[in-house]
């Protein structure tokens, strides 16, 4: 099934978008499919949470998966880094993510 | 002035396999790349990571794909321009191209291959507002001399590999050599983390975490940096220090390339799909992560079959009146320009009676 997912890209535009959770898709990978950053400037790494290029803030309450110390030594590096931020690539789309808003940290 | 008959921008896995195939044509290749090592983003980024969609390989990691194709190429003497950004392109009268990089090293062919994956790896700079009004003059992003900081007092910043390599080295070079990291923890090869604990015993390494650098002062020259310590309750402290130097990482920008007059969709090079991967300007090339075309996918494999391509066109453009036919490497060996001949063994024919 599909959940729904409000992203707000790096303009302040905020988008609703539908996320397969049946496809092993990642938020990052659901930025990408949308077109919701430039091509080049998100997922740089292609998934390995060793670039940050897909840092996102977490605005919504959702119980998110547990950080890899890869993750959090990224985090630990990155910049514009908040409380509530996460690396999109490290979140998989699952039911219990429906309605997940996130904002996407600024290109760095 | 470097010549050579293709000119491959960018030494990735693309790039390097792109001087196999044009060896088997008996064309000379050299490869221009900003990082220091070949390899690209495979020795970059990701060299300890696993790759299983190489064919051939159930798995293979990073740096030993590039290891691997390193010693494949060998026989074919690439020339290499390391640690420097191609910057401009002028195209000849007689259609060919002189590529100049940020150091002013020009290089002469009749082919251009871009094969540049996401662009060239640049340091992330940290979110100070006058960091631009200290670089060289205090503040440098790649230690390129180390006998640069010799007794001078520096701060590196930064919680990964280069930042303790480095802290490592100039702990031997330096006056005085602190580390400042947003973490306690580190994420490096366990030597190095515990070559910094052992330092830092010492009294030798100046050990700050976690902590921020946030404010640079000088009037000219750095003179000292803010530190900002988690914790702190005497609030932010200034560290009197000649050199700053920020480590945290690389990320790739297609630079210069994107001003040559190439047609650019999406940050990648729109090329020919139907025929060779040529770019809109006749002659150049673009192969790998770094083109685009309709159902482009970013893979290795992708861009090990479009440098096969791009080479067979590139000598139907080098030599137009000669005809060619592919010959397979199980017939025709491997002819390298070192001398060597690698072929499949002559089969004996024998009676058996």
């Amino acid at each position: 099934m599909d959940i729904k997912i409000k992203i707000t890209d790096r303009e302040g535009v905020q988008h609703e978008v539908d996320a397969p959770t049946d496809m092993n898709m990642n938020l990052m990978e659901v930025v990408r499919s949308y077109e919701l950053a430039p091509e080049g400037t998100i997922g740089v790494c292609g998934g390995m949470a060793m670039c940050a290029s897909c840092q996102c803030y977490v605005k919504s309450a959702h119980a998110l998966p547990e950080m890899s110390d890869d993750e959090d030594a990224m985090l630990a590096e990155a910049f514009y880094v908040e409380d509530n931020s996460r690396l999109g690539c490290q979140i998989r789309m699952t039911e219990d993510l429906d309605g997940l808003e996130v904002e996407l940290a600024p290109e760095s | 002035m470097i010549k050579t008959d293709i000119l491959i921008i960018g030494a990735g896995p693309t790039g390097l396999f792109a001087v196999f195939e044009a060896g088997l044509l008996q064309l000379k290749c050299h490869l221009i790349d900003a990082l220091p090592q070949a390899g690209g983003q495979c020795s970059e980024i990701y060299p300890k990571k696993p790759i299983y969609d190489i064919p051939g390989f159930p798995e293979v990691l990073a740096g030993d794909l590039v290891d691997n194709l390193m010693e494949q190429i060998k026989p074919f003497q690439p020339g290499f321009t390391l640690g420097e950004r191609a910057e401009t392109i002028k195209k000849l009268e007689d259609g060919s191209f002189v590529v100049t990089t940020n150091k002013g090293t020009e290089h002469h062919a009749p082919i251009v291959a871009i094969a540049g994956g996401l662009g060239s790896f640049e340091p992330r700079k940290p979110l100070l507002e006058n960091i631009g009004a200290f670089e060289d003059k205090g503040i440098a992003y790649i230690i390129k001399d180390p006998e640069v900081y010799r007794d001078k007092k520096v701060v590196i910043a930064g919680g990964g590999d280069s930042a303790l390599d480095w802290s490592i080295f100039l702990a031997d070079v330096a006056a005085e050599v602190t580390l400042v990291h947003r973490r306690n923890e580190f994420r490096g090869a366990l030597d190095s983390v515990e070559k910094v604990q052992q330092l830092k015993n010492q009294g030798r390494v100046n050990l700050i975490t976690p902590a921020e650098i946030v404010g640079l002062n000088g009037t000219d020259q750095l003179e000292s940096v803010v530190i900002r310590k988690v914790g702190d309750t005497e609030g932010d402290r200034v560290l009197e220090v000649e050199n700053f130097i920020p480590l945290f990482g690389l990320s790739p920008k297609l630079g210069p390339i994107a001003d040559w007059g190439l047609e650019i969709e999406k940050n990648a090079i729109k090329v020919d799909n139907t025929l060779d991967y040529q770019t809109n300007i006749p002659g150049i090339y673009a192969i790998g992560d770094v083109n685009t075309y309709p159902g482009k996918l970013k893979l290795i494999l992708c861009g090990f079959h479009e440098a096969t391509l791009m080479c067979q066109s590139a000598y139907q453009r080098i030599f137009p009146e000669k005809k060619y036919v592919m010959k397979y490497t199980t017939v025709g060996g491997v002819t390298g320009f070192d001398g060597s001949k690698k072929e499949a063994p002559k089969a004996v024919v024998k009676a058996i009676e």
